[in-house]
C-alpha cells in the first residue's frame, strides 16, 4: 500500500478495502519510525490527522467523495493552514499558528478531501537549494543519508521518496520543487505562473514563486495540479481561465513530438554521468517517436545573475512584514521601536535569509536601481524571449534538472555562489513564467538523476503526458531507496 | 512594516558609480543591514562583506550585456491589475489574528513608545 499510486489509493479506498482513517494511520506510523532519522517532516499531529481522515471516511460512505478525498499527503511548510503550526523554516515563525488557510489547502483538504499528515521541512522561506538553510536542521536525503535532498522543497521531497507520504506539495521559485525532485527521484512540476494561487503561501519572490506538486508519477502529479489549480480572486495575480483536467491528455502518443535541446544546457558544467542519464532519456524519446531539435537560449548565462538580483529585491520588500509587531517573533530585550525591529529580525532571520533581504535592499536603493534592478529586469526580457523563439521550432525543451546528483552535506553551505550555481537549469523557467517538470531519469553512481522538461505557458497537460508515455515505457520512477520496500 | 527609506542610500553610494569593480566596505555593509533593519555585531558585518562581495561578483555579469531599448519585465504575465467592487467582502477575524501577536491590550498592537 505504501508504494501504491493515487488513483490506486483512490480504487481501494473506493472498495472499502481501506479506510482513510487505516491509510492515515499506515503512514503517520511510518512518520514516527523513520523521520527521526530523516527529519522531513517539521510538524505533526496525528490527531488532527485522523479527524480529516473520519470525515473524509463519512464523506467516502455518503458517496459524496472525489477521487482524492481520504488520501493522505504532505504539505510543505510554507502553506499556512488554520490551526497548524505554519513556520516556513525559520525560527521568525517557529511558533506561528495560522489563522487560515491557504488556498490550496483550503483546496486541497477542505474540497478535494486530501487528509494532511503533517508539514514537511524545508529552507528558510524557501531559500536554499539543500535544505540545510532550515532553523529545524537539515533533511537527509533517502537515498544516502550523507546527503542532501535538494531544496528548498526537501522536506516534501524526502517524505515521498521515503514513502512516509503518497505525495506532497512543493513551492518553486527558482527550482525549489524540480531540484529535490530530481536528487530524490520524484516527479515534480512548477506550474506556469499564475495557475496555482498563492494566497496563504509565504511569500519569497511574488513574480515567480508558485506551488506545485511532487509525486512518484506523472499521473500523480497530473491528479494533485487538479485539486490545486484554479483562478482564485484573493490572489491578484492569479489567472482567469477555464478550468483544465490536467491527466486528460496523458496517453497521447507522442508521434511527431518536436524536443528541442539547448545547447548551452548541453555543454559543459554538468557532471558527465548526468548528462548521460539524460541523453539515454532522450534517445528513449526517439523510440516513442518523438525527434530532436537542437535550439539556443542564448542568454539562459545570465538567468543565475539577474535572479540573485531579482529574488532578493522582491524578498526584502516581501520580508519587511516580520518586524515583531504582528505575528512572529519579538526580540526578549529591546530598547526603542527601531531596537526592537532590528534585534527581532537579527535574531529571528538565519545568515541566508539576512543576505538576501541586504542584497535586495541595495540593489533596490538610490543610484543602484538602474544599474542592477532594471537591468535584471531587461535580462529578464531577453530570457524570455529566448523561450518565445525556442518554441517556434519545438514542443517541449528537455535538458537535465541538476548539474549533479544529491550533494554531501556541508558540501555547499559555506559557499552561497556555488550554492546558487546547482539551480543553473531551473532558474530561466521561473523568470520566464513557464512550466516545467522534473522526471526520474536513471542513476549516476546510485544516485537519481533528474530530467527537466520545459514546456510553453500553460502547456501543463502536454508536459505531463510527455512525462507519462516516458514513464509508461521506462521504471526509473518505481526505483525506491534501500529499505523502501 | 519596516520604512525603507531609498534617500538614506545617496550617502551610502555615491562614491560608487564603477561597477567592474564593486565591492562593498564593512561600512556599506553595515549601513544596508541597518537599512534593512537587521543588527549586526562586527564579525557578521565582516563576514557578510566577504559573501555579498562574492554574490555580487556573479551580479556582474549582467553589465556586461547591452539591453538598450529592451523593456523591462517585471511580471511573467502582461495582465493590468484586477478591481473589484467596493463592498465588505471579509468577516471580523480580529480576535484570531490578535492571538498570534506577540503583544496585545484592548484589541491594540503593543510597541515601545514612539512618540515622546
Amino acid at each position: 500500500m505504501i508504494n501504491a499510486s493515487l488513483k490506486q489509493l483512490s480504487q481501494a479506498l473506493a472498495a472499502k478495502q481501506i479506510s482513510s482513517v487505516e491509510l492515515t494511520q499506515l503512514f503517520l506510523d511510518r512518520i514516527n519510525r523513520l523521520n527521526p532519522a530523516l527529519n522531513a517532516f517539521v510538524t505533526v499531529d496525528a490527531e488532527k490527522s485522523l479527524n480529516s481522515a473520519r470525515a473524509a471516511d463519512a464523506r467516502i460512505a455518503a458517496g459524496t467523495a472525489g477521487l482524492l478525498t481520504g488520501i493522505p499527503i504532505a504539505q510543505k511548510d510554507i502553506f499556512c493552514a488554520e490551526g497548524w503550526r505554519t513556520t516556513c523554516g525559520s525560527k521568525m515563525l517557529a511558533n506561528f499558528v495560522s489563522p487560515y488557510d491557504a488556498t490550496v489547502i483550503r483546496k486541497m483538504e477542505g474540497e478535494a478531501g486530501l487528509v494532511s499528515l503533517g508539514k514537511t521541512n524545508m529552507d528558510e522561506f524557501a531559500m536554499g537549494s539543500s535544505n540545510e538553510t532550515s532553523y529545524f536542521g537539515p533533511v537527509r536525503n533517502p537515498w544516502d543519508n550523507g546527503r542532501v535532498p535538494g531544496g528548498s522543497s526537501g522536506g516534501s521531497a524526502a517524505a515521498v521518496a521515503a514513502r512516509l507520504a503518497p505525495a506532497a506539495t512543493g513551492t518553486d521559485t527558482g527550482g525549489s520543487i524540480r531540484q529535490p525532485a530530481a536528487l530524490c527521484n520524484l516527479t515534480g512540476l512548477k506550474p506556469t505562473y499564475g495557475v496555482v494561487s498563492r494566497y496563504g503561501m509565504i511569500a519569497f519572490a511574488s513574480s515567480l514563486d508558485q506551488a506545485g506538486p511532487m509525486a512518484a508519477s506523472a499521473e500523480d502529479c497530473a491528479l494533485l495540479l487538479n485539486s490545486m489549480a484554479g483562478y482564485d480572486e484573493r490572489d491578484s495575480t492569479s489567472l482567469e481561465r477555464p478550468a483544465e483536467d490536467y491527466a486528460r491528455d496523458l496517453d497521447k502518443p507522442l508521434a511527431g513530438l518536436r524536443i528541442g535541446l539547448p545547447k548551452e544546457f548541453f555543454g559543459e558544467g554538468c557532471d558527465a554521468e548526468v548528462m548521460a542519464a539524460v541523453r539515454a532519456a532522450i534517445a528513449e524519446y526517439e523510440k516513442l517517436g518523438a525527434t530532436t531539435v537542437e535550439i539556443s537560449l542564448p542568454n539562459s548565462h545570465l538567468s543565475v545573475p539577474a535572479y540573485y538580483v531579482i529574488a532578493p529585491a522582491e524578498a526584502s520588500s516581501n520580508l519587511s512584514r516580520f518586524d515583531g509587531v504582528r505575528y512572529g517573533f519579538r526580540a526578549e530585550d529591546y530598547g526603542n521601536l527601531d531596537d526592537m525591529y532590528m534585534k527581532s529580525r537579527a535574531q529571528g532571520f538565519g545568515a541566508e535569509v539576512k543576505r538576501r533581504i541586504m542584497i535586495g535592499a541595495y540593489v533596490l536603493s538610490h543610484g543602484y536601481y538602474d544599474a542592477y534592478y532594471l537591468q535584471a529586469q531587461r535580462i529578464r526580457r531577453l530570457i524570455a524571449n529566448d523561450f518565445v523563439e525556442a518554441f517556434k521550432v519545438c514542443d517541449v525543451i528537455m535538458g537535465p534538472t541538476s548539474p549533479s546528483t544529491a550533494f554531501t552535506l556541508g558540501e555547499k553551505a559555506a559557499d552561497p555562489v556555488q550554492m546558487y550555481l546547482s539551480d543553473i537549469y531551473t532558474i530561466a523557467v521561473n523568470l520566464a513564467g513557464l512550466p516545467g517538470m522534473s522526471v526520474p531519469c536513471g542513476f549516476a553512481g546510485g544516485l537519481p538523476v533528474g530530467l527537466q522538461l520545459i514546456g510553453n505557458y500553460f502547456a501543463e497537460a502536454q508536459l505531463l503526458n510527455v512525462a507519462h508515455r516516458y514513464q509508461q515505457a521506462c521504471d526509473w520512477h518505481l526505483r525506491r531507496p534501500a529499505g523502501i520496500e | 512594516m519596516i520604512p525603507y527609506n531609498a534617500f538614506h542610500f545617496k550617502t551610502l553610494c555615491t562614491a560608487k558609480k564603477s561597477f567592474k569593480t564593486m565591492s562593498l566596505t564593512l561600512e556599506q555593509v553595515q549601513r544596508i543591514a541597518h537599512l534593512a533593519r537587521i543588527e549586526v555585531s562586527e564579525s557578521e558585518a565582516l563576514a557578510t562583506q566577504g559573501h555579498l562581495n562574492g554574490i555580487f561578483q556573479l551580479i556582474e555579469q549582467m553589465q556586461a550585456v547591452d539591453t538598450s531599448g529592451v523593456e523591462p519585465m517585471a511580471h511573467a504575465q502582461d495582465l493590468s491589475q484586477r478591481l473589484r467592487d467596493d463592498v465588505v467582502s471579509e468577516t471580523d477575524r480580529r480576535a484570531a489574528y490578535q492571538a498570534v501577536a506577540p503583544e496585545v491590550e484592548a484589541g491594540l498592537y503593543l510597541v515601545p513608545k514612539v512618540i515622546e
